[in-house]
C-alpha cells in the first residue's frame, strides 16, 4: 500500500509531500523524505515497554496501568510541579497537557525557552511582521539566512520554501533569487550562497543596528568596519536588502542564543519593518521540532501565554522566573512530567542535578538521556506515522498529521487522559 | 427531556414583531415550542419585571484563529488584565482585547450573547480557526472567510466567468467549513504582497488586470447565483483613510443592481466608524457619518455595522495588511503582518484609543451618529468590530450609549471640541428603544446571517432555546436618564439559556455545553467544477506550500456542525 501526501514529523518544515510504502503494517520505503526525515518514518529503536525505576535503581518493566497509577501518584503529591517538553507532540496532547497544569497548580513550558523563546519576548516588543512560506516561494528574490544552517537543520526548506523552486513571480528559481548568509563560521549554506558575511561571534545586535542605519539613511554613524565586517559589504548587503522586490529574513538560534538573545531579534525585527517603508521584506524564526511552534500557539490561545505557571490557580507569566531551567537553578521543582524531549542533554548540569534528584516521569516513545533520570518512563505512538493528529508548521501553519501505520503503542493524548481523569477530583472540569 | 417555562416576561422579538408584550416563553429539549403541558418536571422561572429576548447573536467579530492568537502571543500584557481563576466548571481566563478561547465563551454568555460569528478566516488557515473554535464553550459559532485578493478569485473576474467564480466561492466554503464571502480592501492585499495597495475602487490591482470594483460585483453576483444564506461582507479600500466616505458610498452605489437572491441586503459593510470619515488629512479629519446616514436611508441594499470605538485598550487585527503597516507605522508601535499565499494579507496592531485625542473623539462619535442617523434599525448592527474598535465586553455601554442622549452629553463633556465642531452627534436627539436594542443586538445579526430559518435570533416555535433574560423592567426605567442602570442590566444578565440550559445565572456560568459550528455547502454544476479544478491542481502543483490533500478543513476539527445547504435554484 502506497500513502501520498504523508506529513513528516521530523522538523518545523512539516513536509507534507511524502509517499510512503506500507507491508504488512511496516514502513518499507518513504520517498522524497529528507535523511532526517525517512530515518524517523523508517523507524529506529523506541522503548519497548513502560518501566518503573525499582528500589536497586533499575528501570523495570511494567504496565501501562502500574506506570500511570505510579506517575499520577508522584503528580498528586508534588507541590511545584513541571511539565515539560511537548516540541515533538501533537496539539491535541499539548492540549491535555495545559489542563493537567491547571488541575495540578503546574508550570506548564516547552523546549522554546532553551531555543526560540528570545524570538517570542522580541516579538512581545516589537510584532511579527511575516509570511506563509508559499508566499516567500512566489516572490522573494533575495533570501537572508542568519544564524542558521538550514542544509543540515531543515534540509528541504530551501527546496521547498526559500530558494530553489521556481515561484508565480520568479519562475527561473534559485537564479531569479539572491541568498545571503550570515554567520559566525562558514556554513554548507553560506557556501551556496552569493554572499557569505562572516561576523565576529556575539556581535549580531551590533551588525544588525549598522544595517538598520544604513537602511535609514544615517550612513555617517557606521564606521568603517563593524565587529570584523567592513563597511563597504555591509553598504553592499543593505542596498541588496532596499533595492529586492521582496526579501525574507530566516533566522536560527545563532541569533536567539548568542550574545544579546532577544535584543537581538527585536533589532531584526525593527530592521524588517523598517525595511517595509522602501520595499517588502518579512522575518520568520527557523524553528526546529516539528511542532514546538504549536505549543506555542496552544498554550497561547488556552492560557493567553506561550508558556504557563497555573499554581495560582490562574495562568501567570513571567519568563526570567518560572521558565523551567529558572525553577530548576532554584531548586524550586520536586516532580516532573516530561513529554516528548530531553532535557538532560540540553539543560544546565544544576538544572539536570535538580531535576534529576526529583521524581521523574517520561512519556516519549524513544529512549533519550532523560531516561537515563527517569523514575516512571511511558512509551507512546509516534504522531504522524502511529497516529493522528495537528502539528503547526515553523510559519503557523496548521497541518493534519496522517497515521501510517497501526501501532499497540497509546498516544501521548491517551495517557495524559488517564493521568487526568486520576489526578482530578469528581466533578471537576476535565 | 428537559422543560422550562419563562412566565410573565416582557418579551422583546423584533422577527416576529413583539415589542414588549407579557407572555409566557415554553422551552422542550432544546426548542421554543408554542406551549407545554405543565409537568411536575417543567422548570418554572418568574420573569415579571425583567426583560426576555433571544439569545444575542453577533455577526462581525474576531474571536479565533491566527491573527487572534497573534494578538495574544505579542500581547502577554493584555492576556494578564483579565485574569480569572479556574473554578469546578471553568477553565482560567486571561485578556481584555483578546481574551484566551474560554473567556471568549465565558464572556459572550455572560454578556447574554449565544451565536458569535468570526469575521476573517483564510481558507489556508482555517484549521487553526476551527482549532480554537472547538475550544471556545457555550457559544455557536460560524465564520466568514476571506476572498478578496485571492488569485483564483480576482483570474475568474478577469476573465468573467462567474459561475467559475461561484464554484470557487463554494469549494473555498467546504475547504474552510466557511459560512459566507468577506471581502477586505480587494486586490489590497496582493498589491502587499510586494508592499504595495490600491488607491481606490477603480486602480488596478497589479499583476491580476483586475479593479477592486470588478472584484466586489463579481463576488456579490457569484454569491446570489449560489443563493447563499448571507450576502458579501465588505470591508471597503481606504478603509482608515480621511476621506474615505466617498468611496465606502460609491462602493455602495456599485451594487444597487444587483437583485439578491433571497429576503436580505446584497450588501453588507462593516465597521462603519472607520468608513465614513471625511477631511483630506488628519488635521482636517470629520465625520461625515451623516452622509453614509442619507445614503442607507434611501437604499435597502446594505447594511452595515458600527464597529463602535471603546476609549482605552484595543487590538486591531484585519486582513488588510497595508492599512496595519500603516497604523504600526503612524503610531510607532508594534506590528505584527501575516501574508498568505495566493490568499490575501493580514496585520495586528495593538493601540490605545485617548479621551480628548480628537481623532479618536471623532471616531468614537461616528459608529453613534451612523446608528443614530439611519432611521431604519435593522440597517445598522450594534457591534465594536471586537477588538478592533475595542473589546466586546463593552457592549452594554454601547446600548447605553444608543438609548441615552443625556449619557452622550455626559460623555461629551469628557472629550474635545473639534469633536463637537467635525460631527452631528451633540445635535442628536433621537433615542433608540428596548425594541430597537434588541435588533441591533440579535434580530437584525441573524437575519443578515440568513440564520433565523436556522433557529437564531428570534422565539418563534422552532427556534433554538437561546434566550436571555436582562433583570430590569423597562415599565420602572427611564433609560434616557437611567443609563447607568440599563448599562449594569446588560452588563449583568439574570439568566442565559442555551439550548434550554442554563448557561448563566446572575452572572455565574452555571453550565459549559460545546457549541456548534454553522457551515455552508453549496452546489454547483459539476462542469463548472471540473473547470475550476484543473486551475486548482495546477496552483497546488505549482505556488501552495501545501498539496491539495492536506488543505480542507478535515471532519475532527468540527465536532457539531450545522450543515446549511445552498446552491443554484
Amino acid at each position: 500500500m502506497e500513502i501520498t501526501d504523508a506529513t513528516c514529523s521530523f522538523c518545523g518544515s512539516l513536509c507534507d509531500d511524502l509517499t510512503v510504502k506500507v507491508e504488512d503494517n511496516e514502513i518499507v520505503d518513504v520517498k522524497r523524505a529528507c535523511r532526517l526525515g525517512a530515518s524517523k518514518i523508517l523507524g529506529h529503536e523506541r522503548i519497548n515497554s513502560p518501566m518503573i525505576r525499582n528500589e536497586a535503581g533499575i528501570l523495570e518493566e511494567t504496565s501501562f496501568d502500574s506506570a500511570i497509577d505510579k506517575a499520577s501518584q508522584i503528580l498528586l503529591h508534588a507541590k511545584r510541579p513541571l511539565l515539560y517538553g511537548w516540541a515533538s507532540t501533537s496539539c491535541e496532547a499539548q492540549s491535555k497537557g495545559v489542563l493537567l497544569g491547571e488541575i495540578l497548580g503546574a508550570v506548564v513550558d516547552s523546549t522554546a525557552s532553551v531555543c526560540h523563546g528570545p524570538t517570542t519576548l522580541g516579538v512581545q516588543e516589537k510584532g511579527l511582521p511575516t509570511a506563509s512560506l508559499g508566499q516567500i516561494k512566489n516572490r522573494a528574490d533575495l533570501i537572508i539566512f542568519w544564524g542558521c544552517n538550514p542544509i543540515h537543520a531543515h534540509p528541504r526548506h530551501m527546496s521547498r520554501y526559500s530558494g530553489y523552486l521556481p515561484g508565480f513571480f520568479l519562475d527561473r528559481g534559485r537564479q531569479n533569487r539572491k541568498f545571503v548568509t550570515v554567520d559566525v563560521r562558514m556554513t554548507e549554506t553560506a557556501a551556496i550562497s552569493d554572499e557569505f558575511l562572516q561576523i565576529e561571534q556575539g556581535s549580531d545586535y551590533v551588525v544588525l543596528s549598522a544595517l538598520r542605519a544604513l537602511v535609514n539613511g544615517k550612513d555617517d554613524l557606521v564606521p568603517d568596519v563593524v565587529c570584523g565586517v567592513s563597511k563597504e559589504d555591509l553598504v553592499r548587503l543593505s542596498g541588496m536588502m532596499r533595492s529586492c522586490r521582496f526579501g525574507a529574513f530566516f533566522f536560527g538560534m545563532g541569533l536567539t542564543q548568542s550574545k544579546g538573545m532577544y535584543k537581538n531579534i527585536d533589532c531584526a525585527l525593527s530592521l524588517t519593518n523598517d525595511l517595509n517603508t522602501q520595499t517588502k521584506f518579512v522575518i520568520t524564526p527557523l524553528r526546529g521540532h516539528y511542532n514546538v511552534t504549536g505549543f506555542g500557539q496552544v498554550c497561547s490561545w488556552q492560557t493567553g501565554f506561550p508558556a504557563v505557571d497555573l499554581s495560582r490557580g490562574a495562568p501567570y507569566y513571567n519568563p526570567g522566573e518560572m521558565s523551567a531551567n529558572d525553577l530548576l537553578m532554584r531548586d524550586e521543582v520536586d516532580a516532573s512530567l516530561i513529554v516528548a524531549s530531553d532535557p538532560a542533554a540540553h539543560f544546565p548540569s544544576t538544572s539536570v542535578h535538580n531535576l534529576a534528584k526529583m521524581p521523574l516521569i517520561q512519556i516519549d516513545p524513544y529512549a533519550n538521556a532523560t531516561t537515563e533520570i527517569a523514575d516512571v518512563v511511558i512509551p507512546t505512538a509516534i504522531v504522524g506515522v502511529e497516529t493522528e493528529g495537528t502539528a503547526y508548521r515553523m510559519d503557523g501553519l496548521s497541518l493534519r498529521l496522517r497515521k501510517l501505520v497501526d501501532s499497540d503503542y497509546p498516544s501521548d493524548e491517551e495517557i495524559l487522559d488517564k493521568i487526568i481523569k486520576k489526578v482530578s477530583r469528581k466533578g471537576d472540569v476535565c | 427531556m428537559s422543560e422550562l417555562l419563562i412566565k410573565n416576561g416582557r418579551v422583546f422579538d423584533p422577527i416576529n414583531s413583539i415589542n414588549g408584550d407579557i407572555m409566557d416563553i415554553a422551552i422542550k429539549n432544546g426548542k421554543i415550542v408554542d406551549d407545554i403541558s405543565l409537568s411536575p418536571d417543567t422548570k418554572v422561572i418568574d420573569a415579571s419585571s425583567m426583560i426576555v429576548m433571544p439569545g444575542g447573536v453577533d455577526a462581525h467579530s474576531h474571536i479565533a484563529g491566527s491573527k487572534v492568537n497573534s494578538g495574544r502571543i505579542m500581547c502577554p500584557n493584555d492576556s494578564r488584565s483579565g485574569i480569572e481563576k479556574r473554578t469546578k466548571i471553568t477553565r482560567p481566563c486571561s485578556g481584555y482585547t483578546v481574551p484566551n478561547t474560554f473567556a471568549m465563551g465565558y464572556r459572550y454568555a455572560k454578556l447574554g450573547y449565544t451565536t458569535v460569528f468570526e469575521a476573517a478566516i483564510p481558507i489556508l488557515h482555517a484549521r487553526h480557526t476551527h482549532e480554537e473554535f472547538g475550544d471556545i464553550p457555550i457559544i455557536d459559532k460560524g465564520g466568514l472567510v476571506l476572498f478578496g485578493s485571492n488569485w483564483q478569485v480576482m483570474e475568474a473576474v478577469r476573465e468573467n466567468d462567474i459561475e467559475k467564480l461561484a464554484a470557487y466561492i463554494a469549494w473555498g466554503l467546504s475547504a474552510s467549513r466557511g459560512y459566507g464571502v468577506k471581502i477586505v480592501n480587494p486586490g489590497g492585499g496582493e498589491a502587499w504582497g510586494f508592499g504595495k495597495n490600491v488607491s481606490g475602487l477603480h486602480d488596478t490591482v497589479p499583476n491580476f488586470d483586475v479593479t477592486p470594483a470588478e472584484i466586489i460585483t463579481g463576488l456579490a453576483k457569484a454569491n446570489e447565483m449560489l443563493h447563499l444564506p448571507h450576502s458579501i461582507h465588505l470591508h471597503c479600500n481606504l478603509l482608515g483613510k480621511p476621506g474615505n466616505y466617498k468611496t465606502t458610498i460609491e462602493t455602495m452605489k456599485l451594487l444597487e443592481n444587483i437583485k439578491p437572491s433571497m429576503d436580505r441586503q446584497v450588501v453588507h459593510i462593516t465597521h462603519m466608524t472607520f468608513n465614513a470619515w471625511g477631511g483630506t488629512n488628519w488635521g482636517d479629519f470629520e465625520s461625515k457619518a451623516d452622509a453614509v446616514a442619507d445614503y442607507l436611508n434611501q437604499h435597502d441594499h446594505v447594511t452595515v455595522d458600527m464597529g463602535q470605538l471603546i476609549f482605552g485598550n484595543a487590538t486591531t487585527m484585519t486582513a488588510d495588511g497595508p492599512m496595519q503597516y500603516a497604523n504600526a507605522r503612524l503610531l510607532a508601535t508594534k506590528w505584527t503582518n501575516g501574508d498568505v499565499e495566493l490568499e490575501d494579507a493580514s496585520g495586528v496592531v495593538p493601540l490605545s484609543y485617548i479621551r480628548k485625542m480628537y481623532i479618536h473623539d471623532i471616531m468614537w462619535a461616528v459608529g453613534l451618529e451612523v446608528a443614530l442617523l439611519t432611521k431604519n434599525p435593522w440597517q445598522v448592527l450594534l457591534t465594536t468590530d471586537h477588538p478592533n474598535g475595542g473589546p466586546f465586553v463593552n457592549y452594554p455601554e454601547v446600548i447605553a450609549l444608543l438609548m441615552s442622549a443625556r449619557k452622550r452629553e455626559e460623555e461629551m463633556l469628557k472629550l474635545s471640541n473639534k469633536m463637537r465642531d467635525r460631527t452631528t452627534l451633540s445635535g442628536i436627539e433621537r433615542e433608540l428603544d428596548w425594541y430597537d436594542i434588541a435588533i441591533k443586538t440579535r434580530a437584525s445579526h441573524a437575519k443578515i446571517l440568513g440564520l433565523t430559518d436556522h433557529g437564531k435570533g428570534h422565539l418563534g416555535a422552532y427556534a433554538d432555546a437561546d434566550v436571555t433574560i436582562y433583570h430590569i423592567n423597562p415599565d420602572q426605567v427611564d433609560a434616557g436618564r437611567e443609563h447607568a442602570t440599563v448599562k449594569k442590566a446588560f452588563e449583568k444578565p439574570a439568566y442565559t439559556i442555551k439550548d434550554g440550559e442554563f448557561v448563566v445565572r446572575n452572572g455565574e456560568i452555571t453550565a459549559t455545553p460545546e457549541g456548534r459550528t454553522f457551515w455552508v455547502n453549496a452546489s454547483v454544476p459539476e462542469e463548472d467544477n471540473t473547470r475550476l479544478m484543473k486551475d486548482l491542481r495546477l496552483k497546488f502543483r505549482k505556488y501552495y506550500s501545501i498539496n491539495l490533500a492536506n488543505y480542507m478543513v478535515q471532519d475532527n476539527y468540527v465536532k457539531h456542525p450545522v450543515v446549511i445547504k445552498a446552491g443554484g435554484s
